[in-house]
């Protein structure tokens, strides 16, 4: 919780760094990069996350994300998609940083290739060794209140729980899991997986997230570039009503024109 | 000399530098991260790290990912 929702001026701030923007957007899944940069510019985004992979040694010359996707204009995140152990993704994250200089990262541990469900005691372990090496460390974790606690203890910049599974669309499962873990933290919670339309996104924010992470929901619409659009209207949306303050729900109607005066 | 990068054989002169890979291989360095036995090798050193015979390299860069 970012503790400013109720000034006129409102950013989102994460290891002492302020955006306006409060979608975060994946750069995967797009049909080329030309694609990329076009949705990731219609979101608003201004911090992207990427993977770290291999060249392909044997044609240095195909097209790099950096071509495309400018690291000066945009925050990049490096995550460590695919790591299923503490070592691989201390690892990745070791090489990112030495690849583009960057120490604001966002730790994934798998358990699992069916639900990309995280491994919570792997994620611990990596986030220690990070976080005592100098990393911030935005944490994709699990929707336990407890144990979003206890990332925020050891040092963790931003808890970052799953709607739902990762590129599974079904939008915010658990509402009451990801209250709970906003009111406890004092660090930033963003949802991280699971959102599959704007409504959603808008969903997480009236929750009172400071942000929504997003890739499939933009990437895996018919129309990428109109969703990047849909998906910034809504996080701002869900914010402002959230700063706003929701009207009481009632069990009955209530007119909405004074009865006074009736003829 | 032979040696492993990013998991396939490669056959080198003696006495290579990081540099010289990344020249031979015609890779942008400021692109890249590698790494020589599972050690990184900062961009500083990329001109004075030589390559061994045997060596296990990984070059690897950004890509889109969630």
């Amino acid at each position: 919780m970012d503790g400013n929702q109720n000034s006129g001026e409102d950013f989102f701030q994460v290891a002492g760094r302020r955006f306006q923007s409060r979608l975060l957007v994946g750069t995967g899944k797009y049909k080329d990069f030309r694609e990329t940069a076009l949705a990731i510019e219609a979101s608003g985004a201004e911090i992207v996350t990427v993977a770290v992979r291999r060249v392909n040694v044997s044609d240095p010359k195909q097209p790099m994300l950096m071509d495309f996707v400018d690291p000066k204009k945009y925050t990049y995140l490096p995550n460590t998609a695919g790591c299923y152990t503490a070592q691989d993704a201390v690892r990745t994250l070791r090489l990112a940083r030495e690849a583009g200089g960057w120490n604001l990262v966002k730790l994934e541990v798998l358990g699992d290739q069916k639900t990309l469900y995280p491994d919570i005691v792997e994620t611990l372990k990596a986030a220690e060794v990070l976080i005592k090496d100098g990393f911030e460390v935005m944490v994709y974790t699990s929707d336990d209140p407890i144990i979003a606690k206890t990332l925020e203890g050891i040092g963790c910049c931003a808890i970052m729980p799953l709607a739902a599974p990762i590129g599974s669309g079904l939008g915010i499962q658990n509402p009451v899991n990801i209250r709970l873990i906003i009111e406890a933290a004092k660090v930033p919670v963003l949802v991280d997986a699971g959102v599959g339309t704007a409504s959603d996104a808008a969903i997480a924010m009236e929750l009172g997230c400071d942000g929504v992470l997003m890739n499939t929901a933009i990437a895996a619409a018919k129309d990428p570039i109109l969703m990047a659009r849909a998906m910034k209207l809504a996080v701002e949306a869900g914010r402002l009503a959230y700063r706003a303050g929701r009207m009481q729900r009632k069990l009955y109607a209530d007119p909405s024109s004074p009865l006074g005066g009736l003829i | 000399m032979n040696i492993l990068l990013n998991g396939e054989s490669w056959a080198l002169a003696p006495g290579l530098s990081v540099a010289g890979l990344l020249k031979e291989t015609g890779l942008d360095a400021r692109k890249v991260a590698v790494e020589r036995n599972l050690e990184i090798v900062p961009k500083s050193a990329f001109e004075t790290t030589l390559i061994g015979d045997g060596d296990r390299i990984e070059i690897v860069h950004f890509i889109g990912g969630g």
